[in-house]
């Protein structure tokens, strides 16, 4: 019984079609009768509390039909539960704090929703954001890992004694016995900080109720339709079965789209029930930069103990990992970056201990990589030095530490974020590496052309890094396949798509074992009425384990199909074959029937259905591995580095890769690929900027910098198969395999492409700036030099001096002035002085921002008179809010006085979020104009120039 | 991400554009909008009135002038002036700078005289103009002026522009004989504004040495930044060493933001390279017999 | 309000607007014509790329009041779902899209580009896309796509040997 191999060929997409002609749905394009639209207010402070929330002005605007705070939720307000317990660790402390609908009684990052408008359009529902009042005490900001855990550190969540989230040690072996006779012992600090996915769908939830079904439908643009559903059928107090949730085509997920009950999640199907009309959100780019999770920074303190010949005696790895303002998803981006630290790489000792921190900053759970990225750069860029300080080949080192083929399946005596034991199940890495260096032609660079080159004035530098991914994990997928009496095939799962090509890759395995087309399995997914049990998409496991259940319930129809057949045709099935959508006799192809018209003989309107068998040609099965299966892959990468303008051309990029058997090689290299330019991004271009206050500096996608068709090469790409025992087809994820090496290979190649000048790389992202800064700082103080991600700390300062010919007391007394004051503050429309106290207003324009208006608040202090005082500043308006400290001292000098002032002012809100960029020009052309003002101002007052 | 309310008004003709600005004192011009609307989508921007200038036919088009020079009709849209063969040939510097103006589908709507009001110190065609020495014709209500591109650009964000008045043609003057151009910009990603960018306009005489020479900057501070360090050049060779030395000259002049993407000794570094390797390219170019000119 | 007709895919539009309305929301909304997509809305990320009298541009940066008596065409004007046109055909074949949320806003763009550059060379395709970002694919598959159907329509050249 032979069949038509289907899964290992590039089939074209069943999916495209619809989303090259404009026909697929995507959450926004949902359109109902009556619909409402949704515009949430969110916080622009980073830490604050919450001491009231006045809707009325919102309320009373035309177009809006209602406006909720937290107080309106009732008993429906409550924290999400937790996503992932943490996995079963000895001595472990994990604290749990999960997101809540609205902010009630704190805010704790920027972007954190307080309120939603209800109205006829989302232009209204904005209008009217503008009308609430808040009533707001700023507390201070979380941002900065290691003092978030200072004994004195704002406490984020007031029923823990610290903001420490969780506490981890695991171990293998004992490291310090191992490091104790280490040839030498490498240890860095190294950093990696935060990006977005950046999928460019932004989220979305359509909820409409009907009141007569008593049924909720959701239109939600997530990775986990069915968990969706269940939890919130249970926060609605409703059946399961009066809940809905459809995430239909899906805009690109790579991880955040798995975060479940996002408070908009949550919020809107609640409005939509209380107003029984259907309500949209749809989150818009600015919002997706708070609103959405976020993942990656942390700060590692590694060490590597090796022996002379560069193996490795063992690894300590001690890091902070940043959970943001809330831990929904428990620990599996820090036990991953743990877990995959270790690599291809015997690692006889390990020692991995972190500290998972709230800060004020947005929720952190999995970005394609999840954690992985971390573990692979420290590993990697620890053997780096190693090889560099030993004089050993950067190939050869990994090659001696590789763990070999025959020593799988190979136990790490970890615990992975699935729960089981951290058991590679099969591999093969050598060849990988072999394989990739020989392609980017590793040997004869590094020994003739990159010395020639550099001798021509080039800096051109090679990296080849390697690394494994735990993938595939459980619990478990469905899928059921049905034979419709057309012949027609239709295929079931849980697992939604966000662009991997399960249309395609599901329908690939079950076609195969159906003997039909591709194109002849219709695909259903992520749509609760159709398929009803499931986890979702994450992990890299949709091929692996909702494939596997594809296949199972494959195989079981076509058993199904065969039984049948052989009944009708009185042989026995082993005489039957299927093939071109029918099951016929080996011996005489002329006999058999379609699958079709079995499908309709399997379902028949009179007479009976044989005992012991069903009715129809269909069959549901599940699938859930007893662990992940472990991919791998080496990626190697060539780049020319400019010194001078420090800007990196990639020249190019090789992958070899084993995710085990390939279903559709083209939407493997699809995957891979576009892993390795989200890496590039995460790698050169990308990072979230948050000042010391929180607020974000880079809230749009001309700050933020995802890679473009200029920036990113096309890979090179070879496979190596090492089938995976623990599934049926043999396959491992690939969804995240390119994104995870890229920032640890960017960091050798480019230090590759500038040996010589003393350039260390232990922080992504990098970007030119901060690569100019290096190269900088390695010409003045020699090499070894490190330096941490950007400097977050950026306040709006605004300072000058300025010499008057009277006295400090007489100074003194005029810049109190109220006019006088005016006059200095660029902008100010008017002030008034009520004791210590002014109020006034003040209007700005800068380019693009035309006369926003703030409302200004000024108290004085610590006035010493003809000495000093100080400003506490306080101005908010639509724009968001600048507040701060401006001290003036003053000074005899000569016969007349010397002032000095300094502000240091906060900003918040959207001139911080989109106006970064000009920021300090603004600040300059504010100092001069506040002393310009100031000069014309004391000359009306004196009658003369002092 | 919508903008706040505002009222719209077409303008047919370019009078009927002043007599709405004078009628609604807070509107903004709506030239190409490539800038103004996502402010506005972003309500940083939330202008009270608009007047739309984009069928205002007699702003648009390119024309060469009598004395060989061209004039630029303010809203004329960067695709057009990509792709103009009149552009190429008697301003190849605003040629090789348009490529580098953000991305094909915001050029084929953005204007020139757009992106000259809206004066962003990281555009490249304010800098364009200065290296170029261009004039820009400013009408209002009482009639019609001409200002030097290196007095129209005031500060950040600001022009010379007054209340009502709009920028209507920009006038490039002939190119002399001998002269060659670069235009070198880098930034995070093409199209992206630049983190320093320089124009360098450079005139030989029959000896080979430097007859006139313009360096202008962009990303280097608030407006675009017309180099003082090159008024030694006049009658020097243009040499690789002479290069370097204005280069660092620039590199002390200028006074550039720190921002994420860059800080203030990045940009000065950038600013020292570029111009080196700009005043090299630029004068090769003139030195070569093809060199296109007026 | 403000009246507007304009001609949106072949067919003749007329409605009232909003000042503020952007064009982007007026085609997806108004005339439901979705398969326009927004990721931004400040013109960066290129999904909503349509066609206004031939030419590429942001439908997030417009105003439906600007459109009056334009010409406008979306995704829906090329090929249908059982016949698409080449360049689509292309990106199939290729591999040019993955969740295809930003594909509209590149097949938009791609269609001035080719008439104007029938024989694109790589660097050319490549520039041309820099407005339209893509998070699924790394671009391969799309620069790929792209010369196949600049490929297939011209026609090979006479060998004069």
């Amino acid at each position: 019984m032979t069949i038509t191999r289907l899964v290992g060929l590039s089939v074209k997409r069943n999916e495209d079609a619809r989303l090259l002609s404009g026909q697929a749905l995507f959450v926004d394009d949902v359109h109902l009768p009556g619909m409402l639209h949704a515009a949430f207010l969110r916080s622009e402070h980073a830490h604050a509390r919450l001491k009231g929330v006045d809707l009325s002005g919102a309320r009373a605007r035309p177009g809006v039909i209602a406006a909720f705070s937290a107080e309106d939720l009732g008993d429906y307000w409550k924290p999400g539960p937790l996503l992932v317990p943490p996995p079963p660790i000895d001595g472990m402390l994990f604290r749990q704090a999960t997101q809540v609908p609205l902010a009630r009684g704190k805010v704790r990052y920027v972007g954190e929703p307080i309120a939603v408008v209800i109205a006829e359009s989302r232009y209204i529902a904005e209008d009217a954001l503008d009308e609430i009042v808040l009533n707001l005490e700023p507390l201070d900001a979380v941002v900065d890992l290691e003092a978030a855990l200072a004994a004195d550190a704002p406490r984020i969540h007031d029923q823990f004694d610290s903001n420490l989230a969780a506490h981890v040690v695991q171990r293998k072996g004992d490291y310090a016995k191992a490091s104790g006779k280490a040839h030498r012992v490498i240890s860095r600090r190294f950093f990696y900080d935060r990006g977005i996915a950046g999928a460019i769908e932004n989220r979305a939830v359509v909820a409409s109720w009907d009141a007569k079904a008593a049924e909720m439908t959701i239109w939600d643009t997530t990775q986990a339709p069915i968990p969706i559903r269940n939890g919130l059928a249970a926060m609605l107090g409703l059946p399961q079965s009066q809940v809905r949730v459809i995430a239909p085509f899906v805009g690109g997920g790579f991880g955040p789209k798995i975060m479940m009950y996002y408070p908009e999640e949550v919020v809107i199907p609640w409005v939509a029930r209380a107003l029984n009309r259907p309500v949209k959100w749809v989150e818009d780019r600015r919002e997706n930069f708070a609103a959405t999770t976020q993942e990656r920074g942390q700060v590692h303190d590694a060490e590597l103990a090796v022996a002379k010949d560069g193996r490795i005696l063992g690894v300590k790895d001690v890091f902070l990992h940043d959970t943001g303002a809330y831990d929904p998803y428990g620990l599996t981006v820090p036990i991953n970056s743990q877990c995959t630290l270790l690599g291809c790489y015997v690692v006889p000792n390990y020692e991995s201990e972190f500290r998972a921190v709230f800060t004020t900053k947005p929720i952190v759970t999995p970005v394609r990589g999840a954690g992985r990225q971390h573990g692979v750069f420290v590993m990697e860029r620890l053997l780096d030095i190693a090889a560099r300080e030993l004089g050993i080949d950067r190939v050869e080192i990994r090659r001696r530490n590789f763990i070999k083929p025959k020593e799988f399946p190979y136990d790490n005596e970890i615990i992975f974020q699935d729960f089981q034991p951290l058991v590679y199940d099969s591999g093969n890495y050598e060849p990988a590496l072999a394989k990739a260096a020989e392609m980017i032609g590793y040997e004869a660079f590094v020994r003739d052309e990159q010395p020639r080159l550099r001798a021509a004035g080039r800096h051109v530098g090679v990296g080849i890094v390697s690394y494994i991914e735990g993938t595939g994990i459980g619990p478990y997928e469905g899928a059921r396949v049905t034979v419709e009496p057309s012949g027609r095939v239709r295929l079931a799962t849980g697992v939604g798509t966000q662009g991997q090509g399960h249309f395609t890759s599901f329908a690939q395995i079950v076609a195969e074992q159906l003997g039909v087309l591709t194109g002849d399995v219709h695909v259903v997914t992520g749509d609760t009425r159709t398929f009803d049990w499931g986890t979702g998409t994450f992990a890299s496991r949709g091929a692996v384990v909702a494939g596997s259940a594809c296949h199972a319930a494959a195989v079981a129809v076509r058993e199904k199909a065969i039984a049948l057949a052989a009944r009708l045709l009185e042989v026995k099935p082993t005489k039957l074959a299927v093939k071109d959508g029918r099951v016929f006799l080996i011996s005489d192809p002329s006999k058999g029937f379609t699958l079709g018209e079995l499908a309709q003989q399997a379902n028949p309107l009179r007479g009976a259905v044989t005992p012991g068998s069903e009715p129809g040609l269909e069959a549901t099965r599940y699938f859930g591995p007893s662990r992940g299966s472990t991919a791998s892959g080496v990626h190697a990468m060539r780049v020319e580095v400019d010194p001078e303008t420090a800007q990196v051309e990639i020249q190019r990029y090789v992958v070899v890769h084993d995710c085990g058997i390939q279903i559709n090689p083209m939407i493997v290299e699809g995957q891979i690929q576009g892993g390795v330019a989200a890496g590039i991004g995460n790698a050169f271009y990308e990072e979230l900027v948050f000042d010391d206050g929180g607020q974000l500096l880079n809230a749009s996608l001309m700050d933020y910098l995802m890679p473009t068709a200029m920036d990113v090469p096309r890979v090179e790409m070879a496979h190596i198969e090492t089938p995976s025992p623990l599934n049926p087809l043999g396959v491992k994820g690939v969804g995240e395999a390119g994104a995870i090496p890229t920032g640890a290979l960017f960091a050798q190649a480019v230090e590759d492409a500038l040996s010589g000048t003393g350039v260390e790389i232990t922080a992504i992202p990098l970007s030119p700036g901060r690569l100019y800064g290096l190269i900088e700082q390695a010409k003045r103080t020699g090499p070894r030099i490190t330096l941490p991600p950007s400097a977050t700390g950026k306040s709006l300062i605004i300072e000058g001096k300025y010499t008057f010919t009277a006295s400090p007391l007489e100074v003194f007394e005029m810049l109190l002035d109220p006019e006088i004051l005016a006059s200095v503050m660029p902008g100010a429309q008017r002030l008034e002085r009520v004791g210590d106290r002014y109020s006034g207003a003040l209007k700005v324009g800068v380019g693009p921002i035309s006369a926003a208006e703030f409302a200004l608040d000024v108290a004085l202090e610590d006035q010493v008179p003809g000495e000093r005082y100080a400003m506490r500043v306080d101005s908010r308006g639509r724009l968001g809010f600048v507040a701060g400290i401006a001290r003036v001292k003053l000074a005899s000098s000569g016969s007349g006085t010397q002032m000095e002032y300094r502000a240091e002012l906060r900003v918040g809100g959207t001139i911080a979020a989109v106006g970064q960029r000009m920021l300090d020009s603004v600040s300059k052309v504010m100092s001069a104009q506040g002393l310009k003002a100031l000069d014309k101002a004391i000359a009306r007052r004196r009658g003369a120039a002092p | 991400m919508k903008p706040a309310p505002f009222t719209y008004h077409r303008a047919r003709t370019l009078d009927d554009a002043l007599a709405l600005l004078v009628q609604h004192p807070d509107a903004k011009p709506l030239a190409g909008g490539q800038s103004l609307i996502p402010a506005m989508n972003f309500r940083l921007a939330q202008p009270s009135a608009l007047v739309d200038l984009n069928r205002i036919a007699t702003l648009q088009g390119i024309a060469q002038t009598a004395e060989g020079g061209l004039r630029i009709g303010a809203m004329t849209r960067h695709s057009v002036v990509e792709r103009s063969e009149l552009v190429r040939r008697h301003a190849p510097l605003l040629a090789e700078a348009m490529p580098h103006v953000a991305h094909p589908q915001i050029r084929s709507r953005g204007t020139v005289g757009g992106s000259l009001a809206h004066a962003d110190p990281s555009a490249e065609l304010p800098a364009v103009m200065l290296a170029l020495g261009a004039r820009f014709v400013l009408q209002g209500r009482n009639g019609e002026r001409s200002v030097a591109a290196a007095d129209f650009f005031t500060g950040l964000f600001t022009t010379a522009l007054t209340a009502g008045e709009l920028l209507t043609a920009i006038e490039i003057p002939p190119r002399p004989p001998r002269t060659g151009s670069a235009f070198l910009e880098v930034a995070r990603r093409h199209g992206d504004y630049a983190l320093a960018g320089v124009a360098v306009e450079l005139s030989l005489d029959a000896s080979g040495r430097i007859k006139n020479a313009r360096v202008a900057l962009l990303s280097v501070g608030d407006g675009p930044v017309l180099s003082t360090s090159v008024a030694g050049l006049t009658g020097q060779e243009p040499t690789e060493a002479l290069a370097r030395q204005v280069g660092e000259a620039v590199r002390v002049e200028v006074d550039p933001p720190t921002d994420i993407h860059a800080d203030s000794s990045y940009r000065r570094q950038l600013a020292a390279v570029l111009t080196r390797r700009a005043i090299i390219s630029a004068a090769a170019r003139a030195a070569r017999p093809s060199t296109p000119t007026a | 309000m403000h009246p507007i007709t304009l001609t949106v895919n072949g067919q003749r539009v007329t409605r009232e607007v909003e000042a503020r309305l952007l064009l982007s929301d007026f085609l997806r909304h108004d005339l439901e014509l979705t398969g326009t997509h927004v990721g931004c809305e400040h013109g960066v990320c290129g999904a909503c790329t349509i066609l206004v009298d031939g030419d590429a541009v942001r439908s997030c940066l417009m105003f439906a009041v600007q459109a009056d008596g334009t010409r406008v065409e979306t995704v829906e004007s090329l090929g249908n779902e059982d016949s698409l046109n080449p360049l689509q055909e292309a990106f199939r074949e290729a591999h040019g899209l993955q969740c295809g949320f930003c594909t509209p806003g590149i097949l938009m763009t791609l269609g001035p580009f080719l008439r104007e550059h029938p024989s694109p060379s790589e660097g050319e395709i490549r520039e041309a896309l820099s407005g339209n970002l893509c998070r699924c694919t790394g671009y391969a598959g799309i620069v790929e796509a792209v010369k196949l159907a600049a490929a297939r329509a011209t026609p090979a050249r006479p060998n004069r040997r």
